[in-house]
């Protein structure tokens, strides 16, 4: 979680960038959810369209071209890429390890996944591995609370972790394997852990109270 | 109209106007840093906020629409409370540099903080530093001293149009910038300075010269170009500092252009100091007495036809009134004030001014630009079109050289052709002037300093009558030129051009590259080509080494506009006067009174001695100047001629808006904008055009 | 405690099928036509009797908020926007929403979009939520290859569609002007009000913004009837909820129940306890992060609804419970969302901007004890200078959870600057 956001080294800039033909039919479509004049909409959607295309970052290049494509000024490109937590302006590693620290996962133990984390990559957080494989970094809040601690890899949450089971996950990933996503500790999601508290009659369909002024066949429209 | 109660007074106010201004109006002042008048409301600094009954959160009185019924409390503990909370979370993060920042003494973070601020420091914390901004060469960043209230952004955007500012990043680490280094590509840059309410953008020619406080600041007129941008000139000692803006609404607002602002550094380069005279090919200095009887030697026993006089670009009307009076006197009816032979006619004013008038832009409904970039011809000027532009409902056409106006705009074509369709009601933008009910036509020097000059102006003036574009009948003239040259309509004005059988400035080179013209006097005239004055003795008065003082065998030195009295009128016909902030430099003298004593050294005095008499002799038989700060409309009548228009397409005269006359070329700040932006590989980028 | 019968999320878990043929088993898409065509006006009367208020936070009458876009059409379209930004620490119900119960956030959306005059619905979700909008973009195919939604949703004769949006990870575009910023391209900085979105929205059209949760509800509501859900709960604060209950409790869990529940029953009831007994209770923070703290004293008897929660100073936010027990360094805690809200500032306001990193700084002083006595009422003062200042309510949520802190744990605050002190004067012995 590195909070102030620049452009990463001049070393690392690429001298272009263009969407390759299957991203921009993507970009277009994108283009098309909002109406005509309002393309500026779909910026964020495209780069990360762009962020993916490039190994999870956005050089400079990259946002001249989306808004170029896009018709507007590159300074608007700018403050959104500076200001979005999940554009990167730099290189990361090919998995972005984001370990949530906010209240919720702190209270349960998010100290211990940082710190297995860390050991296991051997980096700080804002680091990148050397092998150029994992990125690390602290996360604010990502939502999924009640199976805290919980890190995101990529677009994939790991819930209901450990030290333990981060290791894993990490190591995993390490021999090239994929671990499950979800809660490791073999709940479903957002259930209690323990003996289910509702839900557990044969769920009653949606009734009216009253008659319906106009008769509805069962199924629906 | 709501009427809303401030502070216990009831007050009526106009239909959307915002609580801030309504407590103006009612004479409370209500402390603000991001509010301005001319941009849009951000309502980011929450300096502005005051109570409202029946809201339970103070409000942010710059963005708050004022309404009827309305009670509002600017002094209650509340408000000061938040007031003095603002000021101390602004101050946190602010360097204690004031001693050696140079807003010091002029910034509204210092005034505010001694009326509204904490007497001491609570933030034990660090202080967060932010690096420096390149913007170019004009404006020097100071970053951390930052108080992120958008103004220069906003103005960026909106007003010079180039969306090239922005503040990157959120939270605390906001920065205000191009992100990417880059210097702004507007011509309109200086006026962040301004705009900025601290120390963070300063005037980086002037960084470390002056304390405000020091200098003697004197309400003048810019002569750079002919929009006539009303100035303050702040000078120090005999030294002109800077240049800032005074409010006119009706002519610049409160902008100026980078020219206007900062080629004031070429006013202390290349100066002429002291008469000269040429002598074995070379100047040799003079005296007054020794220059003066050069030229009456040189005089003596030639024919008045065999004299001619130039007035430069940014002469001023004493001084072309009392030389016009001179050449008289000797006899010669060869005089142009038309260095650069525009086709405009003297007879019928309304041929040559900017009859819709600056202001009257925002009362327009489509717009046709001919043979004119008015971005670098008349800067302000196109500030006021893009105003226009952003307000909706006026669609611009161009005949001429396409290039980034700030604004879009329609390219009809490239020249006289295009113009002929539109005549000939063949192009579909007549049609569009035609519906409009305040059309206006903008004709640039592009179009009339060419051959077939006055043919484009017969065929515009065709255009106009035709598309409705001159309506006495409802006070709208839609046809204007767009003079370039601040002293171009005062000549006209003044007659300052061939008398019957005279010899225009064409003719003039012709006749002295002939020997037909034995003496040449150049009032300021440096932007004619000075290798066709051939065997001619040329008198060159002055306040630069620039072209006309190279080859000239007599010079007498003048002063620039910084350090006399002239009258100068812009391109609507509105005389304004310049006033002096220090003396001409060594021997040198304001124009007038060289032309008067030289007058009496010939033997044929002018009538007037001080500058009240010169200035009622010019009243007297010019009226338009008794009329001062004022557009006087002109009545339309029949100008131009009926002939064939070339087929050369319209280009811009000014290829580098930096460097147009004497001073700017002499100015080291405009060189480097020069470098910077005409030759530079900073290219200008836009989505506008 | 809530029976099932009365539950809206009837699978809320995802431990059925959620496809739409799993959803209409359930009854979603059951007679929506004939709700559409029993008019705008019945629909927002409906919502409006139900007392049904916006779940994500603010707790705005969703009726009434309906009821401000302009009844005649202007010309300009009309949008609703979804906010799915679920980003408030401690929050994590729409993202369950998104994943076993889409079809009914899209039919409340037509519901809720025929009501307002809208033929499109932005559904602006967290970046970080890609599997949810995948989930959710499924759902929405599904619905509109069934005719449920396009040209003529349910065949009713009103054109709808469903656009899903990605953000890219800011928790101001929560705000709901702020993620109209964000749906329009630019930052997520949230807007001046007035004019509010209703007025000028989206692209400068009428636009209603509201929460996941509340639109989800709406299905139900109208099918139901007004006065079942009102009957849930009490006056004012009617209904069900989903709460998240999150932190030191033995089964932490996201759960459906009546609105007006108190505190306690509802940790007892369904997250298993507080760890090591109710007694082991330190605090509570009841509704997401913005809102202050509870000592356990409190929690002892409050109830889980909007007026209960403002008596006690505290607010429901978005019924987010996060359990502290007696081994949390509550200074620390607090000093942790100081950091959050600093983070997250978008930075365009002063108060917000400044006052956020200020306060953050000294709360990391406080976890340690290096302040003075005098710096807890300066914390204090800095909070309130933020407070009500600002132009969205971030500045205030920023406030509240150090307030909390202050005002029920000051003696805590003070035993750490004596501790501070003696081990600085053992250090300097």
């Amino acid at each position: 979680m590195s909070d102030e956001v620049r452009m990463g080294d001049a070393a690392d800039q690429p001298q272009a960038f263009v969407l390759s033909d299957e991203n921009r039919e993507k970009a277009q479509a994108m283009i098309s959810l909002f109406p005509e004049g309002r393309q500026a909409s779909a910026v964020l959607p495209i780069l990360d369209l762009a962020q993916r295309q490039n190994d999870g970052w956005l050089p400079r290049v990259a946002l001249d071209y989306v808004a170029e494509l896009l018709g507007i000024p590159r300074i608007q490109v700018y403050e959104v890429a500076t200001f979005y937590s999940m554009l990167n302006l730099a290189p990361v590693g090919r998995h972005h390890v984001q370990v949530c620290t906010n209240l919720s996962c702190w209270l349960r133990g998010s100290d211990d996944v940082l710190t297995a984390c860390k050991n296991v990559l051997g980096i700080e957080p804002g680091e990148t591995t050397d092998d150029g494989l994992f990125t690390l970094s602290e996360a604010e809040c990502l939502g999924a609370c009640v199976n805290a601690p919980m890190m995101q890899i990529g677009d994939d949450y790991y819930e209901d972790l450990d030290a333990g089971s981060a290791q894993a996950v990490l190591t995993a990933l390490t021999e090239g394997k994929t671990p499950e996503p979800g809660p490791q500790n073999g709940r479903k999601g957002c259930e209690p852990a323990g003996k289910l508290t509702s839900l557990t009659d044969k769920p009653a369909k949606a009734r009216r109270k009253k008659a319906p002024a106009t008769p509805v066949e069962k199924g629906g429209a | 109209m709501p009427k809303l109660t401030v502070n216990g007074r009831e007050i009526e106010v106009e239909q959307g106007l915002t609580v801030l201004q309504a407590c103006e109006q009612a004479g409370v002042e209500i402390p603000r840093f991001c509010y301005h008048e001319r941009l849009s409301i951000a309502g980011n600094c929450r300096m502005c906020l005051v109570a409202m009954e029946r809201s339970p959160k103070p409000i942010a009185s710059c963005a708050m629409p004022a309404a009827d019924g309305m009670v509002i409390h600017t002094d209650t503990p509340e408000v000061q409370k938040a007031r003095k909370g603002v000021m101390e979370f602004l101050l946190i993060n602010h360097p204690l540099d004031c001693p050696i920042c140079d807003q010091g003494g002029e910034c509204d973070l210092q005034d505010q903080a001694m009326g509204y601020g904490p007497d001491h420091s609570r933030f034990h914390e660090n202080k967060r530093a932010v690096p420096e901004k390149y913007m170019g060469p004009l404006i020097k960043t100071f970053m951390t001293r930052c108080i992120h209230c958008t103004r220069c952004i906003r103005f960026a955007t909106e007003v010079a149009g180039v969306p090239e500012l922005g503040a990157t990043g959120r939270g605390e680490h906001v920065e205000v910038g191009t992100y990417v280094g880059k210097a702004l590509s507007s011509e309109l840059s200086g006026n962040l300075i301004d705009l900025c309410p601290v120390g963070a953008l300063t005037s980086a020619p002037y960084a470390f010269h002056a304390r405000s406080w020091e200098l003697r600041k004197t309400e003048s007129v810019d002569v750079m170009d002919a929009v006539g941008s009303n100035i303050r000139v702040d000078a120090r000692g005999l030294e002109v500092l800077r240049v800032l803006p005074r409010t006119n609404d009706e002519v610049n607002e409160e902008w100026i252009s980078d020219k206007t602002r900062f080629a004031c550094d070429g006013l202390r380069r290349q100066r002429l100091d002291r008469p000269y005279v040429r002598c074995d090919g070379k100047l040799h200095p003079a005296t007054w007495s020794e220059a003066f009887a050069a030229i009456a030697d040189r005089l003596r026993g030639v024919d008045g036809v065999r004299v001619a006089a130039l007035a430069g670009d940014s002469a001023d009307a004493e001084s072309m009134f009392a030389l016009k009076g001179l050449m008289a006197s000797l006899g010669s009816p060869n005089r142009d004030c038309r260095q650069d032979g525009a086709k405009l006619e003297a007879g019928v004013r309304a041929s040559y001014l900017f009859n819709t008038t600056i202001a009257g832009i925002e009362r327009a409904d489509a717009c046709l630009l001919i043979g004119t970039n008015p971005r670098r011809e008349a800067t302000v000027l196109n500030a006021r079109l893009r105003k226009r532009h952003l307000a909706g409902g006026f669609p611009i056409g161009l005949i001429g050289e396409a290039a980034d106006l700030t604004y879009a705009y329609q390219h009809l074509g490239a020249g006289p052709e295009t113009l002929a369709e539109l005549v000939a009601g063949r192009h579909p933008f007549a049609d569009t002037l035609d519906k409009a009910e305040t059309p206006m036509l903008i004709l640039g020097m592009g179009a009339l300093a060419r051959a077939d000059g006055a043919a484009v102006l017969f065929a515009a003036r065709r255009l106009a009558e035709q598309c409705g574009l001159v309506d006495p009948d409802h006070a709208w003239n839609g046809f204007n030129v767009l003079q370039m040259a601040a002293a171009r309509v005062g000549g006209l004005d003044l007659g300052f051009v061939p008398a019957d059988g005279g010899r225009d400035t064409e003719a003039i080179l012709d006749g002295a590259g002939k020997g037909e013209i034995e003496v040449v006097y150049l009032l300021g005239a440096d932007e004619i080509d000075t290798g066709r004055l051939g065997e001619a003795f040329v008198i060159y008065q002055g306040h630069h080494g620039d072209a006309g003082a190279m080859r000239a065998d007599v010079v007498l030195p003048g002063g620039a506009y910084t350090e006399k009295h002239g009258t100068y009128v812009n391109t609507e016909g509105r005389p304004q006067i310049g006033r002096p902030a220090v003396s001409p430099p060594g021997d040198a003298r304001e124009d007038w009174t060289i032309i008067r004593a030289l007058s009496a050294a010939l033997g044929c005095a002018l009538p007037f001695d001080e500058l009240a008499s010169l200035r009622a002799a010019i009243e007297e038989a010019h009226p338009v100047f008794a009329r001062i700060d004022e557009a006087t409309p002109a009545n339309w009548a029949a100008f131009g001629r009926d002939a064939e228009t070339g087929v050369d397409p319209f280009a811009s005269p000014v290829a580098n808006y930096y460097m147009t006359d004497p001073i700017s070329r002499a100015s080291a700040t405009m060189a480097q904008c020069t470098a910077t932006f005409v030759s530079g590989a900073d290219t200008k980028t836009g989505t506008h055009g | 405690m809530l029976g099932d019968s009365d539950r809206i999320f009837n699978n809320l878990y995802g431990f059925k099928d959620t496809s739409l043929t799993g959803a209409r088993a359930l009854g979603d898409w059951d007679g929506t036509r004939e709700l559409i065509a029993k008019g705008r006006e019945w629909i927002i009367e409906e919502v409006k009797s139900s007392g049904l208020r916006g779940r994500g936070g603010a707790g705005f009458g969703a009726g009434l908020k309906w009821s401000f876009m302009p009844k005649e059409p202007s010309g300009r379209p009309h949008y609703l926007v979804i906010n799915a930004d679920e980003g408030e620490p401690g929050t994590c119900k729409d993202r369950e929403i998104m994943r076993s119960e889409p079809h009914k956030l899209i039919e409340g959306a037509l519901l809720a979009g025929a009501a307002m005059g809208a033929n499109t619905a932005y559904c602006y979700i967290r970046g970080e939520f890609r599997r949810e909008a995948e989930a959710l973009e499924r759902a929405a195919d599904e619905a509109r290859e069934a005719g449920l939604i396009g040209a003529d949703a349910c065949g009713s004769g009103f054109a709808f569609d469903f656009v899903v949006h990605l953000g890219a990870g800011a928790y101001i575009c929560g705000e709901e002007t702020g993620l109209l910023e964000s749906l329009e391209g630019k930052k997520g900085t949230p807007r001046l009000k007035p004019p509010f979105p209703a007025a000028a929205g989206l692209y400068g059209c009428p636009t209603t913004v509201n929460n996941v949760e509340t639109i989800a509800a709406v299905p139900t509501i109208l099918k139901r009837g007004a006065d079942w859900f009102a009957s849930l709960g009490r006056p004012n604060n009617t209904g069900t909820k989903l709460f998240c209950i999150s932190g030191h409790v033995n089964d932490p869990c996201t759960v459906e129940e009546e609105m007006s529940i108190p505190l306690r029953e509802l940790i007892e009831t369904h997250a298993g306890g507080v760890r090591g007994g109710w007694d082991n209770l330190l605090a509570v923070i009841p509704g997401g992060s913005s809102v202050p703290l509870l000592p356990k004293s409190i929690c002892d008897t409050v109830l889980m609804d909007f007026d209960s929660l403002q008596a006690v100073k505290s607010g429901l936010g978005t019924a987010a419970v996060m359990v502290m027990d007696k081994s949390t360094d509550i200074v620390r805690a607090i000093a942790r969302l100081s950091k959050f809200y600093m983070h997250e500032s978008c930075g365009q306001c002063t108060p917000c901007r400044e006052g956020t990193g200020w306060m953050w700084r000294m709360m990391e002083r406080f976890v340690v004890g290096n302040v003075s006595e005098e710096e807890i009422d300066l914390l204090d003062e800095v909070s309130r200078q933020i407070e009500g200042h600002t132009i969205c309510a971030l500045g205030d949520a920023a406030a509240w959870p150090v307030q909390g802190l202050i005002r029920h744990f000051r003696p805590e605050l003070e035993r750490r600057i004596e501790e501070y002190r003696a081990h600085a004067a053992t250090r300097a012995a």
